[in-house]
């Protein structure tokens, strides 16, 4: 499985606001699990969605160099099901970039259909080295396979290239690992 | 100008979302940490909802000084020295250090954010205190 909970971005406007979809397919392992019989997409994936879309609108804010994670869902209400067949559009604003952090509020939609509404805080990780070795690349909001969605639709047709930070976290990961 | 109980009502509110508690146990003496559950990303949320309230600028570190404890001349062996509680009353002209300078334990500073705290802080931003 690919921890990818979006399919596609339909807009981005840089620091305020963006919006994306998630199909759900009866072809995804999980909803035969939730529930047997009664596949419903699980709530806490359209919170993990939602925090997909609102943590790139926030990471892209530095280019992807600061290390962002989701540290709080302050709030997450639920008005429905979702399932197969359906699309979720979610969208994600930006309510306020702070020195440690940002507040995303996020909604998602199946067609006119409110389904969800969350509150999250993104947090920016510092560089300190004990934080460092706690959180390797595979943790953050977005990693290289996730931002391959975010190359969908860029106009220029150029992928997003690797942040410095990544190929320098990276080469401390290898370091570690050599005895 | 907000008068005290304005400021209270809209710190009570912003505490109650934030911390997903309830109305009355957000009394004037509750302390943020030890009464009612807040971690470390819950001041975060905090201030964020506190600038939104009332329409303020809260810099980081203002109202929690955290890098006071980080810094070792300000704490030695678990406990602020003279040099830091001289630091937390310029940093905290809002907090009542007085019973804390008794017993000046690292493990006891976070007791000091009650929300009677917040409202002062609050009151010097807006200009009531």
């Amino acid at each position: 499985m690919r921890w990818i909970w979006i399919d596609k971005f339909l807009e981005f406007e840089s620091g305020r606001r963006a919006k994306a979809i998630k199909n759900l397919s009866l072809a995804e392992e999980h909803l035969h699990d939730h529930f047997p019989g009664y596949p419903v997409m699980p709530n806490s994936l359209i919170v993990e969605g939602l925090a997909q879309t609102g943590g790139i609108l926030v990471g892209e804010q530095s280019g992807f160099e600061e290390k962002v994670v989701l540290a709080k869902v302050a709030k997450a209400v639920f008005h429905g099901p979702a399932v197969p067949g359906e699309t979720l559009t979610y969208t994600a604003e930006v309510e306020a970039f702070q020195e440690g952090g940002a507040v995303v509020a996020g909604t998602a939609h199946v067609g006119d259909r409110l389904q969800a509404e969350v509150e999250l805080f993104f947090a920016y990780l510092s560089d300190d080295e004990r934080i460092q070795n706690l959180f390797e690349p595979k943790n953050f909001v977005f990693t290289m396979k996730l931002l391959g969605v975010f190359d969908v639709g860029r106009a220029s047709g150029d992928g997003v290239a690797p942040p410095d930070a990544w190929t320098k976290l990276k080469e401390l990961a290898k370091s570690n690992d050599t005895p | 100008m907000p008068s005290p109980d304005e400021i209270f009502e809209k710190v009570r509110e912003a505490l109650v979302e934030a911390l997903g508690v309830d109305d009355d146990e957000v009394t004037p003496d509750a302390k943020l940490v030890s009464d009612l559950g807040a971690e470390s990303i819950d001041f975060l949320d905090i201030v964020f909802r506190l600038e939104k309230a009332f329409d303020i600028k809260i810099p980081r570190g203002d109202l929690f000084p955290e890098n006071i404890l980080t810094d070792p001349q300000y704490i030695e062996d678990g406990k602020f020295t003279e040099a830091g509680l001289k630091e937390l009353r310029e940093r905290m002209p809002f907090a009542d250090l007085d019973e804390f300078s008794q017993d000046p334990r690292r493990e006891v500073f976070q007791d000091l954010f009650t929300v009677d705290t917040i409202c002062k802080y609050v009151g010097t931003k807006v200009g009531v205190a």
